[in-house]
């Protein structure tokens, strides 16, 4: 086997190794150009795109959320507020996954600051949010649990203390019903709001004014460019990085000026304390509620602090149903204040001749039946006309004018009064009542023999009792109406809104189509009989007793249950079988200012336990303002908003 | 004039001065510049990109002062005698220690690379950066090139042991640019231009091959590699962030500690691996083609050096040296401007940390001294 022996040719090898040397030198110069290249395509062609990408790197947004708008009474008494609160909160992008959620709330209920049962409904809102959104997972909490979250806050991350403008009502319970609340943004709010609208905000208006006017009271969420670094915190440095940025400051909301008067407000609630029940009052002269008061209240303070799910239960399950607001959603029979417009309905289609008086036995026997309508607690009345029939309430009387005008007419005739329909107050949740009519009866009922009017039913209905159903609003609307002769506008809450820049727009008044086809002298006599009630008749050592005006006035007892006439006059009767006790009034009766609806449950005879508080609140208005205290209805300076924390 | 005679004939005799004494330690003028200028740069980056840090300034001050030493030390004394004889030594020493390092050594990022030896800790695969390419012309010394069939397949083995052993860290990254400063001596040994045009297609059927056999989760990770932007929040994250920040520095850069995606954090291993991609936001296009410029000077007067080596030993470690030296510069700016896969590659002597300075600079000392002491050889 022959072996080549290769000879080392160092001439040779040199000039191959020159030559892949310069092929080489000639490639790395070409890659390096290839770089360059690169570099030229990032840096000049692409760079617009970059920067502003690296700008969106280091910006972020924050919410500035805006100052709600206070709410204040006629005279400028605050009814609704904002305070600093310091409530926990928590960043989900800090916390970390749902695993170390769920052991954050575990931790928390384990430190007692929030309860097991509650856990569901704050994880949800948790999850609803974005993951870098600071959560409130309770409200307001007070020094002694943030002594304890101090105590174990090393314990925690991405869950910390945060002070925050928070809703406060000086006054409590005062007025909840027509105020209504704010409480944390549910689920089902989040689904219909503008959610950059509430970047930053925590709570909502719920019911009452704070529901109805939540577009005005939230007013414009503002914005902030905060530096930040990659992990997402806010750094102080600027300078070359962002020489400008943006602070766009929020719009506080609106300030609403309600109609009510706290003085009268406050008496309408004294009046009720203890009862349940409910009074409206209304100036009838442009629709403005004057006070508006439910009882049993509740403290709106304790919602938007949070109501654990216990303490939300106890309120929702109470006997006395405390939530439930009886001004505006409590439908009963109207009992006698139905009267005043039975008598112009007769008077209208000439049915009746107001001077003739009818005899009165304390039973009616209608012609061809043989029922018997009995008379109420008043007994017999002998003969009387018709001024007399409204002011001692004679049932027998109206009977038997009911009787003759016949139901569907009575219908027809009060649907204007505003009997069945909303009243189209200015805050939600107002139910219409109910008024019946041999017509409705046949659309109501699926049963043929159930459709069927009795003329029976007829009867009833002249005193108030029956299908007929209404709320205590409707009745302060009824009385405002019968204080208008006819004319009457579209009960409001607020009367005036005064925005940011303090520019102050009155609220424009509604006018409804007025009742019409009675005459004045009709008018006339209707008047008579409600001054009567409270000068001789049934409510005169009530509500009439001492009065230095005159007041219009008719009393009412709707029967909840019912029971025979010997029963129902025994105290045996169950405190919540006894009839509700009503009385409609207005004053001064020669031009009046206020036109009033009290509805007590279960206070048996009208007079007794309604008229007083009717009288107290038509005092409270008509001798203060005499007095000539604060007549002005401009409002005076409002105090300012605070500026928002973060 | 007299002053302006006066002060010329001044500076001339400072630069001849300055040549003396280059001269007399073996190192080489235009080459020491660059690399002076080019550290200088590392330097005014790092104090940047730390965050203005002194600790992590202190340390690369520390480094930079053993890596000149090592240079300067082995320019004057490692004649090429002795680097010859020193070279399969150097690479026996170094498979010893990988071996000792894959089943004993310090985890440091999730891999196995660091040697602690009580004063010093170090990767024995910094030693294979030069010994892998010197015993490769160390073998062809004595040998006529081109490489026969039989030299390449020792050349491949002598590449492939300690490659393997990198791999097995795992250290891909460092593996493939050791097996490439081999594969580089063997193409400058003259490697048929035949072998490489046929080495094309089977490289590309091994590869349809590998892929065809591939796990889908395998096949995923591959692509991830190939294009990390499908995966934003990992690997992507990375260059993405690194795009972002070259791009907005535009052509004049943000200004010196002026850089958002630095100095807010959002670019990761900012004074390491993504260096290049500050020195793009804060300095913009014009920095980052000056560090090219220095860069492609380094490299070329690298390859001007080995060129006039004298003999196969001294051409091929020189010209290894250079290209290599080239491919962790491709590499690394590749990767940080988006146009090579994200591989754990510092930007030579600018990045921050480890010894890869020291390598270098010994590297580049190595360079000097076979081509200072030419003369010596005789031919």
């Amino acid at each position: 086997m022959v072996r080549r022996v290769r000879i080392k040719d160092h001439y040779a090898e040199q000039r191959i190794f020159s030559i892949r040397g310069i092929v080489a030198g000639v490639a790395v110069a070409l890659l390096l150009l290839t770089v360059a290249g690169r570099l030229f395509y990032l840096q000049v062609l692409r760079h617009a795109y970059y920067a502003e990408l690296s700008q969106g790197n280091r910006v972020r947004i924050d919410p500035i959320p805006p100052s709600r708008g206070l709410i204040l009474d006629r005279r400028g008494v605050v009814l609704a507020e904002n305070l600093p609160a310091f409530q926990l909160e928590l960043v989900r992008e800090q916390v970390g996954r749902e695993p170390a959620i769920d052991a954050a709330l575990a931790q928390l209920v384990s430190i007692k600051l929030l309860e097991k049962e509650d856990l569901p409904g704050i994880k949800r809102s948790i999850l609803s949010h974005k993951i870098y959104e600071s959560v409130p997972v309770k409200l307001q909490l007070n020094e002694e649990e943030m002594a304890r979250f101090a105590l174990h806050r090393h314990e925690f991350i991405g869950v910390d203390i945060r002070t925050r403008l928070t809703r406060h009502y000086p006054f409590g319970p005062v007025a909840v019903h027509a105020i209504g609340y704010v409480s944390a943004i549910s689920e089902s709010d989040l689904s219909r709001i503008d959610s950059a609208e509430y970047a930053g905000t925590t709570l909502i208006g719920k019911l009452g004014v704070e529901g109805s006017y939540e577009h005005d009271l939230h007013g414009t969420a503002g914005y902030r460019q905060v530096l930040v670094n990659a992990a997402g915190r806010p750094v102080e440095r600027q300078g070359a990085f962002t020489p400008h940025l943006e602070t766009h400051p929020s719009v506080a909301g609106s300030d609403l000026i309600l109609g009510i008067d706290m003085r009268v407000q406050r008496v309408a609630e004294e009046g009720l304390a203890g009862k349940r029940g409910a009074v409206v009052a209304i100036d009838p002269r442009n629709g403005d509620v004057v006070a508006l008061a439910s009882t049993p209240e509740f403290d709106p303070n304790g919602f938007a602090r949070g109501l654990s799910v216990s303490q939300f239960n106890a309120l929702q399950n109470d006997i006395d149903k405390p939530l439930l607001n009886r001004a505006l959603r409590g439908a009963y029979p109207s009992g006698s204040t139905i009267k005043p417009a039975i008598a112009l309905a007769g008077l209208t289609y000439h049915l009746v001749n107001p001077n003739k008086p009818e005899f009165c036995a304390g039973v009616f026997h209608l012609p061809g039946s043989r029922l018997q309508f009995r008379e109420g607690k008043t007994g017999r009345h002998g003969y009387m006309d018709l001024e007399h029939a409204i002011a001692k309430s004679c049932d027998v009387y109206f009977y038997g004018l009911a009787a003759t005008i016949g139901a569907q007419r009575i219908a027809d005739f009060l649907a204007p009064f505003g009997y069945g329909r909303l009243t189209g107050i200015d805050i939600g949740g107002e139910k219409p009542g109910l008024l019946p009519s041999p017509e409705w009866k046949k659309k109501a009922f699926k049963r043929a023999a159930d459709q069927v009017w009795f003329p029976g039913e007829t009867v009833n209905f002249g005193v108030g009792q029956g299908y007929l159903l209404v709320t205590p609003l409707q009745l302060a609307h009824v009385a405002a109406v019968l204080a208008e002769r006819g004319k009457s506008y579209r009960p409001r809450l607020v009367a005036t809104v005064r925005d940011a820049t303090g520019h102050f727009e009155k609220v424009a008044v509604v006018t409804n189509p007025p009742v019409q086809g009675v005459s004045e002298a009709d008018w006339d006599i209707v008047l008579k009989g409600m001054i009567g009630a409270t000068t001789y008749g049934t409510a005169a050592y009530t509500a009439g007793k001492g009065a230095s005006y005159t007041i219009a006035g008719k009393t009412g007892t709707a029967q909840v249950f019912t029971v025979s006439r010997a029963e129902r006059l025994t105290d045996k009767v169950s405190e919540r079988l006894k009839d509700h006790s009503w009385f409609i009034a207005y004053a001064p009766a020669e031009a009046p200012e206020i036109a009033v609806a009290v509805l007590v449950e279960n206070g048996g005879f009208g007079s007794a336990v309604a008229a007083p508080i009717a009288r107290k609140v038509m005092d409270a208005w008509i001798l203060d303002r005499d007095r000539g205290a604060a007549r002005s209805t401009v409002p005076p300076p409002v105090p300012p908003n605070p500026s928002p924390k973060t | 004039m007299i002053s302006d005679d006066f002060s010329e004939s001044r500076a001339r005799r400072t630069l001849t001065a300055g040549g003396r004494i280059l001269r007399a330690l073996s190192m080489d003028g235009p080459l020491t510049g660059a690399l002076a200028a080019i550290i200088a740069i590392s330097f005014l980056v790092v104090y940047s990109a730390s965050g203005q840090n002194l600790n992590v300034m202190e340390h690369h001050l520390a480094n930079l002062g053993v890596a000149v030493t090592a240079m300067m030390f082995i320019a004057r004394f490692a004649t090429p005698q002795y680097l010859r004889l020193f070279a399969p030594i150097a690479y026996a020493l170094g498979i010893v220690l990988l071996i000792v390092v894959d089943f004993t050594g310090h985890v440091g990022k999730g891999a196995q690379r660091w040697l602690d030896i009580g004063f010093i800790r170090f990767q024995p695969s910094e030693i294979m950066k030069l010994a892998v390419p010197m015993v490769c012309a160390w073998y062809m010394h004595e040998r006529a090139q081109p490489p026969t069939f039989k030299d390449l397949l020792i050349l491949v083995l002598l590449i492939a042991i300690p490659t393997a052993l990198i791999v097995k860290q795992p250290d891909l990254g460092t593996a493939l640019l050791i097996a490439t400063s081999g594969l580089i001596v063997i193409l400058l040994a003259g490697l048929q231009v035949w072998i490489i045009l046929a080495s094309i297609p089977v490289i590309a059927g091994a590869a349809w091959a590998g892929w065809h056999f591939m796990h889908e989760y395998q096949r995923q990770r591959v692509l991830t590699f190939l294009n990390p932007q499908n995966d934003p929040l990992g690997t992507g994250y990375h260059i993405i962030q690194s795009q972002i920040a070259i791009g907005s520095g535009g052509v004049f850069g943000k200004g010196y500690m002026n850089g958002s995606q630095a100095q807010l954090e959002f670019l990761p291993e900012r004074s390491t691996d993504f260096i290049f991609a500050v020195i793009g936001e804060e300095f913009g296009l014009l920095g980052q083609l000056l560090v090219l410029i220095l860069y492609g000077l380094i490299i070329g007067r690298a390859l001007y050096m080995a060129m006039q080596g004298q003999d196969t030993f001294a051409r091929l470690t020189g010209g290894a040296i250079a290209l290599s030296f080239f491919v962790y510069v491709f590499v690394n700016s590749g990767m940080v401007s988006g146009i090579l896969p994200v591989v754990g590659v510092p930007l030579p002597l600018i990045s921050y940390g480890g010894t890869s300075m020291v390598t270098l600079l010994a590297g580049f000392g190595i360079l000097m001294s076979l081509h200072s002491h030419r003369k010596l050889v005789g031919s």
